[in-house]
């Protein structure tokens, strides 16, 4: 337990002791210009700053993730055992997610990798229905809006937020059940004798996860396209360019760190979220995220469920990189 | 063969503002002409106007004879110049050139031909692979010209083009686009609030303000035979004394003004008893001896000798100031501020104009 205390302790005054002498280090060699870090911000904000900030990285951040990639590489132990000599590192799970087992590698575990690709594709899709929906309106907000239309848009977007995510989620289930007013319409109107099954054709589900994350793309496309100047559209249109013309060659390529930054946000969010998913999937869908979950609350088995997780973010991340690469733009670009 | 532009009775209102009034102009093929003016005068509304941004409120605009009406501006034969150049930031030189002639279709090998031409042209030939933003203000300035010309328009319209350049490259690019248009010989629409700019380069001057078109004519016409008091007060440095008009004779008028009786030509035909403005520039000004009664006294106030001419400002008995720019030879020694000067003029060196109901 005291290892642990001095850890806990030690970590901060470590990071404290690295900013000195980091900050010592800039002022003899020259690198910094003008005064240094606490010259600037006196001793006791510097020093506020420094904690704060290592605090939040180190035990916000860091350590539980690290918590988890050490507890996926753990088996799983009742508590008196923990620490004790079956508790060895081992790929157990890792290997559950592919073979079903924790000791076979007979039969692959076709339900949990289906899930997983499945996950991987609709957040893709899900990505691009929410880039195709939020380009002309981040485009409209941020070139032909007037100011007054501007703010009336913002709030419209920002608004419908305040309803929190669980509600939406059973919202869209009463929306789109066969007894719900669609398919009443729907019947109605003689459209359709059977009440159609949203839910289970997972239009909701698709619904559900578009909306839920609009406006982390609508945020980064609308400051890309707007630090657009004005006039290359129109010396574009001046000169002769047909409207799909100017977005392709002149508004996409200056508002690509915008998109890369909108879609980063969108796909891993949308990969890693968990109501609506539970609420609107259909039956037949099993998304990657609710079996995490259950590994968790169902199966009580913490380090199996850390190696999905694990699994998932691991993927996620290379796959956004991957992408970042074919489009050739660096990580600190999508900051911008 | 037609005109290249023609406005007929345009009118450009937004809301309340009326930006351009009753404007009707022909412009003619190859001619170098400027718009002239104040900012806020309509100028730049006339620009877009004729470059297809803007669609009249009224009035038609004919480009080589063809009515323009809901004609967008990426199908007229016109290329526009920005203030700001708007050059495409993510593509390089060359391709910045070549934009207008991609998105026509021409075919790649063509393309580049072409680009390689108007490199030499511009003097760039060397910089085709370069980014937009390695250029020099006068490399980018000739980036956007060629980005123009590559579309081969019958109209280039530019946009105060030089404003954003240090004093020393908007003079020398002045001869250079006088230089290219002469090369090139299409109609160049120039726009600018800088007199130097439009004297020097144009073959003819429209001065506006207030969005209306005051005069039209080339250097010399509005600079000496302004026909209206805002274009012999915009158009160079010009001193006007108030009067109302006493007598008639032939081209010439008497008016009475605060500081005597004064004469000057008289080209809009005013009457006597009309109110005028008279308007002499102070380098038509001249010494008179003292104690004599022709011209008027005035107390100079700042001497600013310039070897060939010496800029004098004289505060005249009514508290206005007037200025005199007086040659070498006029002057036997430097006038010391205190003193005080009798000034004069040549009758036919004054012009008198209507003096406007609101001022």
């Amino acid at each position: 337990m005291s290892g642990s205390l001095a850890f806990v302790f030690g970590l901060p005054l470590a990071v404290v002791v690295f900013f000195f002498a980091l900050a010592a280090y800039e002022r003899r060699t020259g690198v910094a210009s003008g005064g240094g870090f606490f010259q600037r911000n006196g001793l006791a904000i510097g020093l506020y700053l420094v904690l704060a900030v290592g605090f939040w990285a180190f035990f916000i951040i860091l350590l539980p993730q690290l918590a988890m990639v050490d507890m996926s590489f753990r088996p799983k132990l009742p508590p008196s055992q923990m620490g004790g000599p079956k508790d060895l590192y081992t790929l157990e799970n890792y290997r559950y997610f592919l073979f079903g087992s924790t000791t076979s590698t007979a039969e692959w575990n076709w339900l949990h990798i289906k899930a997983f690709f499945l996950t991987i594709g609709v957040s893709i899709v899900i990505t691009l229905i929410n880039f195709a929906i939020c380009y002309p309106l981040a485009f409209h907000m941020a070139q032909s809006a007037t100011a007054a239309r501007l703010r009336v848009l913002l709030l419209l977007l920002i608004l419908p937020y305040w309803v929190n995510e669980i509600l939406r989620a059973f919202a869209f289930r009463v929306l789109l059940s066969s007894g719900g007013i669609i398919n009443q319409m729907l019947m109605g109107s003689g459209l359709t004798d059977e009440p159609i099954d949203f839910l289970g054709a997972d239009v909701g589900l698709y619904m559900g996860l578009s909306y839920a994350y609009l406006l982390m793309m609508i945020f980064p496309l609308y400051n890309a396209i707007e630090s657009l100047d004005k006039n290359q559209v129109e010396a574009a249109r001046d000169l002769g360019a047909p409207w799909w013309h100017i977005h392709a060659f002149i508004v996409l390529p200056h508002a690509k760190p915008g998109i890369a930054s909108g879609c980063t946000l969108v796909f891993m969010l949308t990969a890693g979220a968990l109501a609506a998913p539970l609420v609107l999937g259909g039956p037949r869908t099993l998304w990657f995220t609710p079996i995490v979950y259950d590994r968790f609350y169902q199966a009580f088995n913490w380090p199996q469920g850390a190696a999905y997780a694990f699994i998932l973010l691991v993927s996620c991340i290379i796959f956004v990189l991957v992408v970042l690469k074919a489009f050739r733009l660096s990580l600190g670009e999508i900051t911008r | 063969m037609a005109a290249a532009v023609e406005l007929e009775g345009v009118n450009v209102t937004f809301g309340d503002f009326v930006a351009v009034k009753e404007a009707n102009l022909t412009i003619e093929p190859g001619e170098f002409f400027s718009f002239l003016g104040p900012s806020g005068c309509g100028k730049t509304t006339l620009l877009r106007t004729i470059s297809g941004f803007i669609e009249p409120t009224r009035g038609q605009v004919r480009i080589g004879g063809a009515d323009m009406k809901g004609i967008g501006p990426n199908k007229r034969p016109t290329a526009l110049i920005f203030q700001n150049l708007a050059l495409f930031p993510m593509m390089t030189v060359a391709e910045n050139i070549g934009y207008g002639l991609r998105v026509r279709g021409v075919p790649r090998h063509e393309r580049d031909e072409k680009v390689k031409n108007l490199l030499i042209q511009v003097a760039l030939a060397e910089h085709g692979h370069k980014k937009v933003s390695e250029l020099s203000g006068g490399q980018k300035q000739r980036v956007a010209i060629a980005r123009a010309l590559a579309v081969e328009p019958s109209v280039l319209l530019l946009d105060e083009p030089l404003s954003a350049l240090d004093l020393k490259l908007r003079q020398h690019m002045r001869s250079e686009l006088r230089a290219i248009q002469k090369r090139v010989g299409i109609t160049f629409i120039y726009i600018t609030h800088d007199q130097g700019e439009a004297l020097t380069m144009s073959d003819r001057i429209a001065v506006m303000n207030a969005g209306v078109i005051e005069q039209v004519g080339d250097g010399r016409a509005v600079y000496a035979e302004p026909r209206t008091p805002f274009v012999a007060s915009f158009v160079g440095e010009n001193n006007q004394i108030r009067g109302r008009i006493t007598a008639r004779d032939g081209a010439m008028a008497t008016l009475e003004t605060p500081l005597g009786t004064l004469a000057g030509r008289n080209p809009v035909a005013l009457d006597v008893g009309q109110e005028a403005l008279l308007f002499v520039r102070p380098e038509v000004m001249q010494l008179r001896a003292n104690g004599t009664t022709a011209g008027f006294e005035g107390e100079a106030l700042d001497v600013a000798y310039e070897g060939s001419v010496t800029h004098v400002t004289l505060r005249v008995r009514t508290g206005q100031k007037v200025m005199a720019s007086l040659g070498a030879n006029a002057l036997a020694a430097l006038p010391t501020p205190g003193e005080t000067l009798r000034i004069g003029f040549r009758p036919e060196d004054a012009l008198l104009l209507a003096r406007p109901e609101r001022h």
